[in-house]
């Protein structure tokens, strides 16, 4: 048993060349092969590898899909996200726990399952939804559940779970998932019709600085969230001295609420990789990765399979298209479950293989990025913008949009609604107009921009999507009358607490103490002080954070203070008695009531 | 010797060289800038938050901030010490300090910070958090109650020492520092004499036997606050 631990551990090292810089890789596959990295398998990799124990450990035990102790042979994750919440979470975790018999976070006596809830899987327009190992299992039932549980003890394979097939490429054998693109609105720009090499021919016709100026031409910005400038993103990165410079493609996709970055990689992956590679020729870079997180895994034979086409057709490779001296490759790195590493410089520590901390900046990627060398990190959604706008002209991109926001934008419209999906709209749409889109009329409350964002209440559904104001990369949660925005805004702050890196202070700590003073007022047990308390917190964890996790981690809480202050003021009350609102007074003499055997006279007037 | 680097801080003219942090342009004019994961001669980390400034109104963390010409800092204000307070108090409360027992009393940065930014009492709850004590090594212990995560003693030990006795393991509020052995710090190769054993801002990471060689009243911070050895031109 043990050698055989040594022995594949030191062929999974191996196969990845004993680089420090393919951790992520190792622990990945000994994860998968063993259940668990142990304390012993974390010697034979810092052997292997020459790096200390302690380093194994420590991105092991950063990342939710790795574990030092076993974990069953199957893992149900279960997305336990406000959006599946909504869509009966709870009753199928009780479906789930009721067939196994054990609880979530535990394992079966026979090591067979492991029950684990998860942050947002991006399959909310589907939810509830779960990852059986790898494979997604969307539009849950308690029944679906019982049934999962019983076909699995009989053969243990979760493909074998898929019984009918998605839309689209989910239906491509390579994919073989029941997922669902629901694509509900195509626009002009990235749901058109692609001619594979088109737009790398026509930018490769070009010197590099006019593929840039191109870019700046379309005034593209990037669709992560920040909406940077993308050609003078690259811009940086070209000038900046280094003969090595990397591309990198964020596909993480974690902010809750999002999934068109899912359905543009399984609907339009070449768009996104020819986006790449002309960015390869813009910055003069040979390498690109594709971060892609690990809940999306399913994705990874089928994309593997198209960079392999890629490079048979000479779109990858040496002199691209004929090109001489212009090569480029991609690989894919995959994640392993850790929402901040959807913060670019997080990515980079990932994806260098260690735990995902955000970096220090300056020195920003475009100076020092992967492995310190220049790098452009852009996300899927944009790298697919940049192949229409060398195909068809920065023109024809920037006539969509507004003037401040040029082209289009997928939103991924989810919660209460009858059409959630994907959807393509020009930049400056109405929120209301987008409400009615997706059927969510009714709704009291749009969370714009996921957990991150801000909770938008009906007066305002007239702000318009855009960077200038209402900004999203792309997550739009609909509310209806029936919910509680104060809860929603806990389930958010619950998992801004999960997905805290912990490398600073105001982040590890803050979000820590917000939900709790939250809680106390939806139970409440608040007083008036309580909301300014929550304001100076949440004040304090926005503007002293290191990285954009924590300076928007509060935002659920903010958010609602400013636009639904009427639902905190309601809850809230100053005591007459002059005691602090969370005491009671009865439960905290009720033990010595018991001793004495009488009931206390003041406790009790 | 390069071009100086001019800048403000709080109305005063500050000169920096090329390169410099804005900490330690600041330190050397004389300015302190509260800090706790910064030491001389580490790289720093930017990772406890307390010398947040507002460069040109944007929050900062100084000690990982090159000088550039002409910013305006502000760092003495009333604004960024409240800010800087409520860090603190957020230490105090993660984790389990009292420092009436605690040998580092009165040589501790975190304690001496509070006192100088005028903390009587954390207004958050205390976290009461469960943590271990690692007596396993002869001449050193650790005392996970009381660490602020601030990454001293890694960063002493990888790049000083060169041994990487300690990092960090566990996310978010499950971070803890932990050492390179499956348990227990006597399984490492951390010798007393090294750098990592005495990295440590507060009573964490403490060597043995040694706790009451100074007595109370006449340790570090016990007459003046931290940072007047600065503000006093003597560092
Ligand atoms: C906590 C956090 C999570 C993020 N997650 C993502 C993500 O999943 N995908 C993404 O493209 N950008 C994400 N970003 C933004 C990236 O840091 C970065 O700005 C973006 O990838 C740049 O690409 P763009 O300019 O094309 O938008 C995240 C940022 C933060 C702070
Ligand atoms: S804000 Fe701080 S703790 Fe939070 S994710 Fe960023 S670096 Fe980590
Ligand atoms: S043990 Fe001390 S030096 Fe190490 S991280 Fe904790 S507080 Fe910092
Ligand atoms: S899949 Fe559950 S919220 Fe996104
Ligand atoms: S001293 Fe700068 S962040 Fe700690």
């Amino acid at each position: 048993m043990s050698d055989n631990l040594a022995t594949v551990v030191r062929d999974i090292c191996r196969k990845y060349g004993r680089e420090r810089g393919r951790l992520m890789d190792i622990v990945r596959a000994v994860q998968e092969k063993f259940g668990c990295v142990s304390g012993p398998a974390m010697d034979l990799i810092a052997k292997e590898v020459g790096v200390r124990r302690v380093q194994v450990a420590s991105v092991v035990t950063f990342y939710a899909f790795l574990s030092e102790q076993p974990k069953g042979q199957v893992v149900i994750r279960l997305c336990n996200d406000i959006i599946d919440q909504m869509a009966g979470a709870p009753d199928v975790a009780r479906a789930f726990e009721e067939e196994l018999g054990i609880s979530f976070g535990q394992t079966t006596p026979d090591g067979k399952f492991s029950l684990e809830y998860a942050a947002c899987i991006g399959m909310c327009d589907q939810a509830p939804a779960a990852l059986v190992n790898d494979v997604p299992v969307t539009e849950l039932s308690t029944d679906a559940a019982r049934r999962i549980v019983r076909d699995l003890r009989k053969h243990m394979d979760p493909s074998r779970l898929v019984h009918r097939l998605g839309d689209g490429n989910n239906a491509h054998e390579l994919v073989h998932a029941m997922v669902m693109n629901n694509i509900h609105l195509r626009g002009p720009v990235i749901f058109t019709p692609a001619n594979r090499g088109e737009a790398i021919r026509k930018a490769l016709a070009m010197t590099p600085a006019e593929v840039i100026r191109a870019v700046k031409t379309s005034r593209l910005r990037g669709r992560g969230g920040a909406g940077f400038p993308t050609g003078m993103k690259w811009e940086f990165t070209r000038a900046a001295p280094g003969d090595r410079k990397y591309i990198v493609c964020n596909a993480d996709e974690g902010e809750p609420g999002t999934f068109k970055d899912r359905v543009l990689l399984t609907e339009l992956p070449d768009r996104v990789f020819a986006g790449m590679t002309i960015a390869g020729y813009a910055v003069g870079a040979a390498e690109g990765i594709l971060y892609l997180r690990a809940e999306y895994a399913y994705l990874q034979r089928f994309l593997e399979d198209l960079l392999d086409k890629r490079r048979a057709e000479n779109l990858l490779g040496q002199n691209i298209c004929g090109k001489a001296g212009f090569n480029f490759d991609i690989r894919i790195q995959m994640g392993a479950g850790a929402y901040v590493c959807g913060e670019e410089t997080a990515l980079l520590s990932s994806a260098e293989g260690s735990r995902g901390d955000p970096k220090n900046r300056p020195p920003f990627p475009a100076q020092k990025g992967y492995l310190d060398c220049p790098t452009v990190v852009n996300n899927v959604e944009t790298l697919a913008c940049v192949t229409k706008i060398l195909e068809a002209g920065p023109a024809t991109f920037s006539e969509h949009g507004s003037p401040g926001s040029t082209g289009t934008k997928l939103l991924s419209i989810s919660g209460d609604c009858k059409v959630p999906g994907v959807f393509e709209v020009p930049f400056g749409i109405k929120l209301s107009e987008v409400l009615k889109l997706a059927g969510g009329e009714d709704a009291i409350a749009v969370q714009v921009g996921g957990a991150s964002g801000q909770m938008i209440a009906r007066e305002e559904f007239g702000r318009t999507i855009c960077f200038d104001d209402l900004a999203t990369g792309g997550s739009v949660m609909i509310f209806g009358p029936e919910r509680n925005v104060l809860e929603v805004a806990d389930k958010f702050m619950e998992f801004f607490v999960e997905e805290s890196c912990g490398y600073c202070t105001p982040c590890r700590v803050g979000n820590v103490l917000l939900k709790e003073r939250l809680e106390r007022v939806i139970a409440g047990q608040g007083e008036p002080a309580d909301l300014e308390y929550l304001q100076d917190l949440g004040q304090t964890i926005k503007t002293m954070s290191r990285c954009g996790l924590g300076q928007t981690s509060a935002n659920p809480v903010l958010t609602t203070l400013k636009n639904f202050r009427a639902t905190y003021n309601a809850l809230v009350k100053k005591r007459t008695d002059g005691l602090q609102p969370a005491f009671d007074l009865g439960a905290a003499v009720g033990e010595a009531e018991t001793i004495i055997g009488r009931k206390s006279e003041h406790a009790h007037a | 010797m390069s071009a100086t680097i001019e800048f403000v801080i709080d109305g005063k003219e500050i000169q920096g060289q090329p390169g410099q942090t804005i900490l330690e342009a600041a330190q050397q004019a004389g300015v302190y800038i509260p800090r706790l994961c910064y030491m001389k001669g580490l790289v720093p980390h930017g990772s406890c938050r307390v010398c947040t400034v507002l460069v040109n109104g944007r929050p900062q963390s100084a000690c990982t901030q090159p000088v550039a010409p002409g910013m305006v800092v502000e760092n003495n204000t009333e604004k960024v010490t409240a800010l800087r307070r409520n860090i603190v108090e957020m230490l105090f409360v993660e984790g389990n300090h009292f420092c009436m027992f605690c040998e580092k009393s009165g040589n501790c940065e975190l304690q001496a910070l509070a006192y100088r930014l005028g903390i009587a009492a954390p207004k958050y709850p205390y976290l009461f958090p469960t943590r271990d004590i690692d007596m396993s090594h002869p001449d050193v212990f650790i005392d996970r109650n009381r660490c602020i995560l601030c990454g001293r003693c890694v960063r002493a030990s990888r790049d000083v020492d060169g041994k990487h006795v300690f990092d960090f393991v566990g996310r978010g509020p499950h971070k803890r520092v932990a050492v390179n052995a499956e348990v227990r710090l006597a399984d490492t190769n951390l010798d007393v004499r090294d750098k990592a054993a005495e990295a440590c801002p507060v009573g964490a990471i403490m060597k043995k036997r040694v706790g009451y060689a100074v007595p109370i009243g006449q340790r570090l911070y016990d007459h003046k606050p931290i940072g007047s050895e600065i503000e006093n031109g003597k560092k």
